[in-house]
């Protein structure tokens, strides 16, 4: 079959995305309208703009579909089929189907530049307020509050919330970073991409420390984030893997200008198209 | 409402009781309903042999109480001030209700869970439906029932993303005129009854910090009681009375906090120690973590107008892990009793302290008189979600009794000296471990569902759950860009494989009389009748009235989706009586259907989605009330 053929076929098999004309073909992509800096319906995320890249590579045109990234999103989303792709979400997720990583990180020990730096859990006293996020939410604890609880830390913590409020000023993911910045918090313990990007932006300058890849904790504070489709959407996960290959060092670029923290002590190999 | 990402053990031997290869045939038997007019039975009734039925014969009945009015309206969800859902009226009774038949339907257009009751005063019914939260008041002088005025409330759209378990509304209550009900964002209205205008409406609860209402409010002399939902939200419960007449303030008590908050004072008389000391809304909690520690009021509120008091029930703890909360976490998954004119509180008592298992404790009390060892008390009866019927001296806090009405291995009961709910602590919670056969599940032995009380038998009708749980394997999560790692919950049927079940229970011998296994949790209200009988409906959509004595099947008709609405009955201004109930599947056991959530996402809704694949088999989504009448 030649290559012409083959890409008219992968382009009929993703026909129900194509809307409206016959030649603008449309990659509909789930996403959350307030999540910096994931999404953001000004386009500012980098979500925003991986898909613009991505939709570059695939000749499509990007559609943002918005809905808050709350409970059932990937049920009111993707399985309602308003839309197609949600661009970032952990590799190995039972409920959709992902493409490869194109990034990973770590959750990271955030603290004041002029505070006492933290750079693994052993560094931490009980003297010392300690925020976190996704405290109970939803039946939830981030992998930091579980590794936290382990460790005889409960009065310590203080919960931030990563969904279903909307603040007053600054962004919902931010509220935790502005917590160390103003001392409310001693060190926070925050995902990678949020950490990095928010670190740059308080009143204060605040150090993002990676947690230790090599130390033993309950549970993973690494994980690899992909693209989610349908299940049953193999060829656009195809088409994606594809693109994601070709972009990587574009996206690399694109990740690092958001302030992405790496994991520590994982090889970039992993990351490597 | 919440899954458990902390996990439980089972008890030494008790998985020996369970037959889950049953379970699982039974799960997956492809739906066959049994022809009308054949012998389409519930799966089975069970007459129970041995000490329940000879201890019915030798207790003592408990009574209602003279403020459980039984006239022929019908005015609150409960019924009347102690919550018994009985009816004096009996020209539909044992003998002619195999002639019963629909009169009336009336569709609200809407697909998600109704399980609003249906309220009668005069010539008009009323009813609230689920967000968003539309009042309809039906004709009952006019043929067929038409609508007098509907009133739609401005309702922020918002509200229905932090609602835990579907949109559901539990019902509207009419006093001196007026017409209250909570909507979905937090406001409660007044209507006036006779027109559907607007009186006052206030925003109590706000859905920026994770609240919603759902509750039917409650009215108590001159005051109209109300609460929030969401205790998966990191939400402080409260619970607020209102003026019947200008929707003010005249007091707000929260769940958790300091005693000034939690309207705790010199009245405060708890029976037990564990209940005493200062400020335990702070102290039983890590530092501050009482501030989004949960204890919101959803469920039920009854009123002694005796004893001047208020009883309802608080919701439970949050955050869920557990293990950032050490600690008993007052006053979340407990009863109080509170001063109607000040809400000051007379007592507490927590059924689940530092609950693990989503054990809220806002099931109704059904307040009634008994002769209990030789003296006369009045108590209250409280089936709780951890699977027990606790009998609870309403005046002073003390607990006389509390069996299990289901498979439980969560705990090995109560220990009546102290009070305290013996955990079975065997295991305690582990991040990542994988623990099967957890009973009962997290909506409980029971959950919201009403049960009604017979002044006649006697006897408590409790429409509940028979539902178990695996916590599986940890599996990668994703919430607003923060992956986790979580233990999925998957409840399934408990023993004997099916879901639901519909008893009749003596009190005082603490035992079942009979019951009623059914495919789906029974999820609907219940009503009791002078006519001898029992009403309450399946969540395929059989509305079923039964002998309140011996739980023989009388009548039955299927709606045109599941029922988990509260039934009512009433005199119609053309003298005759009438029953009546919402059909419109959904709720959390019902959200595969109203929310219409693929069946392959086991642990969507909550872990509840396992337990009830095939329920769109049996039903689809689609509100309306019926109502029934002899011909």
């Amino acid at each position: 079959m030649s290559l012409a053929c083959r890409s008219w076929l992968v382009a009929a098999a993703v026909m129900p995305l194509v809307a409206g004309t016959a030649d603008a073909r449309e990659l509909r992509v789930c996403a959350d309208p307030d999540n910096m800096p994931f999404s953001h319906e000004s386009g500012e995320g980098f979500e925003n703009k991986v898909m613009a890249l991505v939709g570059r590579e695939m000749g499509a045109e990007v559609k943002f579909v918005w809905a808050p990234q709350w409970r059932g999103f990937v049920r009111k989303t993707l399985r309602a089929r308003t839309c197609d792709v949600i661009p970032g979400i952990p590799t190995g997720i039972d409920r959709a189907r992902t493409t490869r990583p194109y990034y990973m990180s770590s959750y990271a020990f955030v603290t004041r530049r002029d505070g006492v730096p933290i750079r693994s859990f052993s560094d931490l006293k009980k003297d010392m307020a300690i925020g976190v996020q996704l405290i109970g939410d939803d039946g939830v604890n981030s992998p930091p509050v579980e590794e936290l609880a382990a460790r005889g830390y409960t009065s310590e913590l203080k919960g931030y919330m990563a969904w279903g409020r909307v603040p007053d000023n600054g962004a919902p993911l931010e509220q935790i970073m502005m917590a160390v910045a103003d001392g409310t918090v001693d060190v926070a313990v925050v995902w990678g991409p949020p950490a990095g990007y928010f670190a740059t932006r308080e009143a204060v300058p605040l150090d993002v420390h990676p947690v230790d890849g090599n130390e033993k904790t309950v549970v993973p504070m690494t994980f690899a984030i992909g693209m989610g489709v349908r299940r049953d959407d193999e060829d656009l996960a195809k088409e994606l893997d594809a693109a994601l290959v070709k972009l990587a060092p574009e996206i690399r670029t694109l990740l690092d200008s958001y302030g992405l923290p790496q994991p520590v002590r994982k090889s970039r190999a992993e990351l490597a198209p | 409402m919440l899954r458990i990402p902390c996990i439980v053990s089972i008890g030494a031997g008790f998985a020996a009781v369970f037959a889950y290869a049953a379970a699982a045939q039974e799960a997956t038997t492809p739906p066959v309903d049994p022809p009308a007019g054949a012998a389409a039975q519930p799966l089975s009734v069970k007459p129970l042999p041995g000490p329940a039925a000879d201890a019915t014969a030798t207790t003592v009945k408990p009574r209602a109480p003279a403020f459980a009015d039984a006239g022929p309206e019908w005015v609150t969800p409960g019924k009347n001030p102690a919550h018994t859902r009985y009816s004096a009226l009996n020209q539909i009774n044992a003998d002619n209700v195999g002639n019963m038949r629909a009169v009336s339907t009336f569709s609200t257009g809407l697909s998600a869970g109704h399980e609003a009751a249906p309220v009668v005063v005069g010539s008009t019914l009323y009813f609230v439906t689920p967000y968003p939260n539309v009042v309809y008041a039906l004709d009952l002088n006019q043929p067929g029932f038409p609508m007098k005025w509907k009133f739609e409330p401005t309702v922020v759209a918002a509200a229905q993303g932090m609602a835990c378990c579907d949109i559901v509304n539990r019902g509207v209550v009419f006093d001196n005129g007026r017409i209250f009900f909570n909507t979905l964002d937090g406001q409660t209205y007044a209507l006036n009854a006779e027109t559907g205008e607007e009186i006052w409406r206030r925003q109590l609860a706000d859905i920026k910090q994770g609240e919603t209402m759902t509750m039917a409010p409650f009215v108590a002399k001159d005051k109209v009681i109300v609460g929030n939902s969401g205790g998966e939200m990191g939400v402080r419960g409260w619970a607020q009375a209102l003026d019947v007449a200008t929707g003010e303030t005249a007091w707000k008590a929260y769940s958790t906090g300091p005693d000034e908050e939690v309207l705790i004072g010199a009245e405060y008389e708890p029976f037990y120690d564990q209940e005493k000391g200062k400020d335990l809304g702070v102290t039983t909690w890590p530092a501050d973590m009482w501030k989004t520690g949960g204890g919101t009021v959803w469920g039920w509120i009854s009123h002694d107008p005796e004893l001047n008091l208020i009883y309802y029930g608080t919701s439970n703890p949050g955050p869920w892990n557990s293990t950032v909360r050490p600690g008993a976490n007052k006053y979340t998954a407990g009863i109080f009793a509170r001063d109607v004119d000040t809400g000051q509180a007379r007592w507490f008592y927590q059924m689940s302290p530092h609950d693990v298992s989503d054990y809220d404790g806002v099931n109704e009390n059904i307040l009634v008189d008994i002769e209990w060892n030789g003296e006369e008390r009045k108590v209250l009866a409280h089936p709780d979600r951890n699977g027990h019927f606790y009998v609870i001296d309403r005046e002073t806090g003390e607990v006389l009794s509390a069996k299990p009405f289901h498979a439980v291995n969560s705990s090995h009961g109560v220990d009546l000296e102290t009070g305290a709910l013996i955990y079975n602590t065997d295991k305690r919670p582990e991040t990542g471990k994988k623990v099967t056969d957890i009973c009962p599940a997290p909506p409980g032995a029971k959950d919201w569902q009403p049960s009604a009380f017979s002044h006649d038998t006697g006897l408590f009708y409790i429409p509940h759950n028979n539902l178990c749980m695996d916590l599986v394997e940890t599996e990668v999560g994703y919430i607003a860009g923060t992956p986790y790692v979580g233990a999925d919950v998957w409840m399934k049927p408990g023993p004997g494989g099916h879901r639901g079940e519909f008893s009749a229970w003596d009190m005082a011998a603490g035992a079942e009389v009979w019951t009623i296994n059914e495919r789906f949790p029974v999820w609907s209200g219940t009503l009791a009748t002078a006519g001898n009988l029992v009403f309450y409906g399946t969540m395929e959509g059989w509305f079923r009235a039964v002998n309140a004595t011996t739980g023989e099947e009388l009548w039955r008709f299927r709606t045109g989706s599941g029922i988990i609405g509260q039934p009512t009955t009433w005199q119609g201004p053309d003298g005759k009586q009438y029953v009546s109930v919402l059909s419109g599947v959904g709720g959390w056991a019902g959200a595969i259907v109203s929310g219409n959530i693929d069946a392959r996402d086991g642990t969507a809704a909550l872990g509840f989605v396992n337990a009830m694949k095939d329920l769109p088999d049996y039903t689809t989504a689609g509100g309306a009330l019926y109502v029934f009448g002899l011909p």
